[in-house]
C-alpha cells in the first residue's frame, strides 16, 4: 500500500522566516527592532499597559489593534486581584515565547505537533521585596518550565526541540542574561 | 622582485601550498615573518598537544612515520614535524620577513615586506586564523587588579598569581587549561557558554578513527547546514593524554573546578553569569549523542560491529542538577586572574583589498576570496570541510585550491596572448 505524505503543519511560515534570515544578512540594519509598551497607574497596584506600535524593518509598525494587559497584586497582598501580578506576566512571556519557538523549530525540522503544553513555576522569598533581608534577591531564585508534547518525533527528537527553543528564545535569553537598564524621569 | 604568487607564512597549510605550486612548476616564494612554524615555536602553551593522534599528522608528500601513532604531539614536535617537511622539498622560504601590505597593483598584487617589495599574480593568505586573541566586551571591564590572559600569551600555571582564577569559555582550549590551572593549586571557576561535547574515544577507537573513517572530515563546506555557524563554533572538548582520558564538565567539577554559565557582564567587580546553563548543557549532550548515532549507523552499514566494542551513550551531563552560581565578587571572592579562552582571529591589518565583511571576518567561499582574484586562504576552520580545522585538512584543500590558483594564471596568460 502507498503511504501518502501529509506535509506537516504548525501553522508556521518557516519559509518566511528563512528568506527574512537571508534578506536581513544583506542589510543588517533592518534587523534593528524596538518594542514599545506604555503603562498608566490606576489605583493602589493596579495598572493598565498597552502594546500598539514598534518599529524595525527600517519603518514603524501598528499591531492589528492596541493590547491591552491589567496588572494587581492578589487580595493576601491587600491588593484587589483585578489582573496577573507583574512576575506572573514574566512567566506568561518566558512560556509563550519558548512555545512559539517550539512550533517554529518543530516546522522547520519537519515535526507535526499534536499539543504543547507548558506549565512554569517561579520561586520566589518575598523577604526581598519587602525589603526584610538584604540576602534575599527580589526577583525568582529559580524558574521551572515542563513541556508535555505530543508530536511525530522521538523523545530525543523532542528534547532536541525544546532545547533549541530555549537557544533562540527571546525572553529565556532576558531572563537568563544581564541587560543593562535605564530608567529616566521625565 | 617578480613571482608568480607569494604565499604569506610558513606553517603547515602555507607549506602545503608550496608544495603543490612546486609540483606544477609555478615559481613562487614563502614569506614567513619567524621562523617555520613559528606560531607552533612562539605561540603555544607548554603543556598543549593536538587533538588529532598523530596517524593524522600527515601533509602533501609527508606522514607521521614515528613511534607512536596513537599518541598526540606536542607544539615542538609539530614544529619539527613541519620543519622537517620545509627541507624535505626546500620550500622558498623567506624567514624572518614580516609583510606590512598587500595591495592591487596592475593586474596582480603588490606585496610589501620589511626586506623588500614583490609583484605578483596571486596571493596565499597562510598567515593564520589564531593571531589575536578574540576578547569579548566584557574583558574591558575586569576590575584592574585582577589579571588579564589569553591563551597567547599563557604558558603554564606558574604565569598566574596564587589565588582563583576565572577561565571564560569552555572549548578545547579553555576546558584544558581549566583543569591543568586547578591541578596547580589554583581553584579555578570554568564559565561555560555553547560547547561542544566529545569522548576521547568511542567504542575502543580514538574519536577521530570514527570522524576520519566515516567521512565526517571530510564534508563539504557547501554541505554543511548553516556554515557560518558550523565555523563558529568553539573547538571540541577533548585533550591529547597517554592515558588517552576525556575532558567534559562532570570530569572537572568532579576534579573541583566550579562550573557557570556563559559570563554576561562584570559591574562594580561583580560578574555575573547567564542562568541558560543547564541548556548549553543539553544541547550539548543531544548533539554528541547524535554524531554517536551516526557512527553506529555507519559502523553497522560498514559490518563492523564484530571489530570495535559495543555502542556507548553519553550520560547527560549531571553539573546541571545543581543550581549554577549566578554572580562572584572577583575581588572579595579572591579572583586574581581571568584567562579569556574565548576564540581568537587573525591579523590582517597589512591587507588593503577590501574584502573583509561588516564584522571584520574574510569574505570567502571555500578559500576562494571574494571581490579579490588571485587571492587565496587557507588554514581557516572548516574552510572547505571539517577537516580543515586540522592538520590533515591541508592535503586536500591545498590541492583543490593550487588547481584553482593554477586555473587563474592560465586565464591571465590566455588573456594576455588575445
Amino acid at each position: 500500500m502507498a503511504t501518502i505524505d501529509t506535509p506537516v503543519d504548525n501553522g508556521v511560515n518557516t519559509e518566511a522566516l528563512l528568506g527574512a534570515r537571508e534578506a536581513l544578512g544583506v542589510s543588517p540594519e533592518a534587523a534593528a527592532f524596538t518594542w514599545r509598551a506604555s503603562c498608566n497607574w490606576v489605583h493602589g497596584t493596579h495598572s493598565t499597559s498597552t502594546v500598539q506600535g514598534f518599529s524595525g524593518l527600517g519603518t514603524e509598525h501598528q499591531h492589528k489593534k492596541t493590547f491591552t494587559f491589567e496588572a494587581d497584586h492578589p487580595e493576601c497582598f491587600a491588593s484587589q486581584d483585578i489582573g496577573a501580578t507583574p512576575v506572573e506576566t514574566v512567566l506568561a512571556g518566558l512560556a509563550s515565547c519558548l512555545t512559539a519557538g517550539v512550533a517554529a523549530v518543530a516546522q522547520h525540522r519537519g515535526i507535526q505537533l499534536r499539543s504543547v503544553v507548558a506549565t512554569l513555576e517561579g520561586d520566589m522569598n518575598i523577604l526581598g521585596i519587602l525589603g526584610a533581608d538584604p540576602d534575599v534577591r527580589n526577583g525568582f531564585s529559580a524558574i521551572r518550565v515542563r513541556f508535555d508534547i505530543d508530536a511525530d518525533a522521538s523523545p530525543d527528537d523532542i528534547r532536541a526541540l525544546v532545547a533549541q527553543s530555549q537557544k533562540r528564545s527571546a525572553v529565556f535569553d532576558i531572563i537568563t542574561n544581564p541587560t543593562a537598564v535605564t530608567v529616566e524621569v521625565a | 622582485m617578480r613571482t608568480a604568487v607569494v604565499v604569506i607564512g610558513a606553517g603547515h597549510n602555507g607549506l602545503a601550498m608550496s608544495r603543490r605550486l612546486s609540483e606544477r612548476s609555478i615559481d613562487h616564494v614563502v614569506i614567513e615573518r619567524g621562523e617555520v612554524a613559528n606560531s607552533w615555536r612562539t605561540e603555544r602553551w607548554d603543556s598543549l598537544r593536538l587533538l588529532t593522534p598523530n596517524w593524522l599528522t600527515r601533509l602533501p608528500g609527508r606522514a607521521y612515520d614515528g613511534p607512536d601513532p596513537d599518541g598526540y604531539a606536542s607544539a615542538v614536535e609539530v614544529a619539527t614535524f613541519v620543519d622537517g617537511y620545509a627541507t624535505q622539498f626546500s620550500a622558498p622560504v623567506h624567514t624572518g620577513t614580516t609583510v606590512t601590505a598587500v595591495r592591487a597593483a596592475g593586474e596582480g598584487y603588490e606585496v610589501t615586506t620589511d626586506q623588500g617589495r614583490w609583484h605578483c599574480a596571486a596571493v596565499v593568505i597562510a598567515s593564520g586564523a589564531c593571531n589575536l586573541p578574540a576578547l569579548p566586551l566584557v574583558a574591558a571591564d575586569v576590575p584592574p587588579d585582577v589579571a588579564v590572559h589569553t591563551p597567547l600569551s599563557y604558558r603554564s600555571p606558574g604565569d598566574l598569581e596564587p589565588g582563583r582564577v576565572l577561565v571564560v569559555g569552555a572549548s578545547a582550549t579553555g576546558v584544558q587549561l581549566a583543569d591543568e590551572i586547578h591541578r596547580s593549586g589554583r581553584p579555578v571557576t570554568l564559565s561555560v557558554g555553547e560547547h561542544v561535547r566529545l569522548p576521547r574515544t568511542y567504542r575502543g577507537r580514538d574519536i577521530f578513527w570514527w570522524t576520519d573513517r566515516a567521512g565526517i572530515l571530510d564534508e563539504r563546506h557547501e554541505e554543511i547546514d548553516d556554515i557560518v555557524r558550523a565555523r563558529n563554533l568553539p573547538s571540541p572538548q577533548l585533550i591529547g593524554t597517554s592515558e588517552r582520558r576525556s575532558i567534559d564538565l562532570d570530569t572537572l567539577a568532579a576534579s573541583g573546578v566550579e562550573i557557570v554559565g556563559r559570563l554576561g557582564r562584570i559591574v562594580d567587580r561583580v560578574a555575573q553569569f547567564s542562568g541558560a546553563l543547564a541548556n548549553t548543557c543539553t544541547l550539548a549532550d543531544l548533539k554528541a549523542n547524535r554524531l554517536l548515532t551516526r557512527l553506529d549507523d555507519w559502523a553497522v552499514a560498514q559490518g563492523l560491529d564484530g571489530e570495535v566494542g559495543p555502542p556507548e551513550r553519553l550520560e547527560p551531563t549531571s553539573i546541571t542538577a545543581t543550581r549554577p552560581v549566578l554572580e562572584l565578587d572577583l575581588r572579595r571572592a579572591g579572583f586574581r586572574s581571568v584567562l579569556f579562552a574565548t576564540g581568537y582571529r587573525p591579523d590582517l591589518s597589512w591587507l588593503e583589498p577590501s574584502v573583509v565583511d561588516r564584522k571584520g571576518h574574510i569574505r570567502h567561499s571555500g578559500g576562494v576570496v571574494d571581490g579579490a582574484p588571485g587571492i587565496y586562504v587557507v588554514g581557516y576552520p572548516m574552510l572547505r570541510r571539517r577537516r580543515s580545522s586540522y592538520i590533515s585538512g591541508a592535503i586536500s584543500d591545498s590541492a583543490e585550491l593550487a588547481q584553482l590558483l593554477h586555473d587563474h594564471l592560465d586565464k591571465r596568460v590566455s588573456m594576455k596572448s588575445q
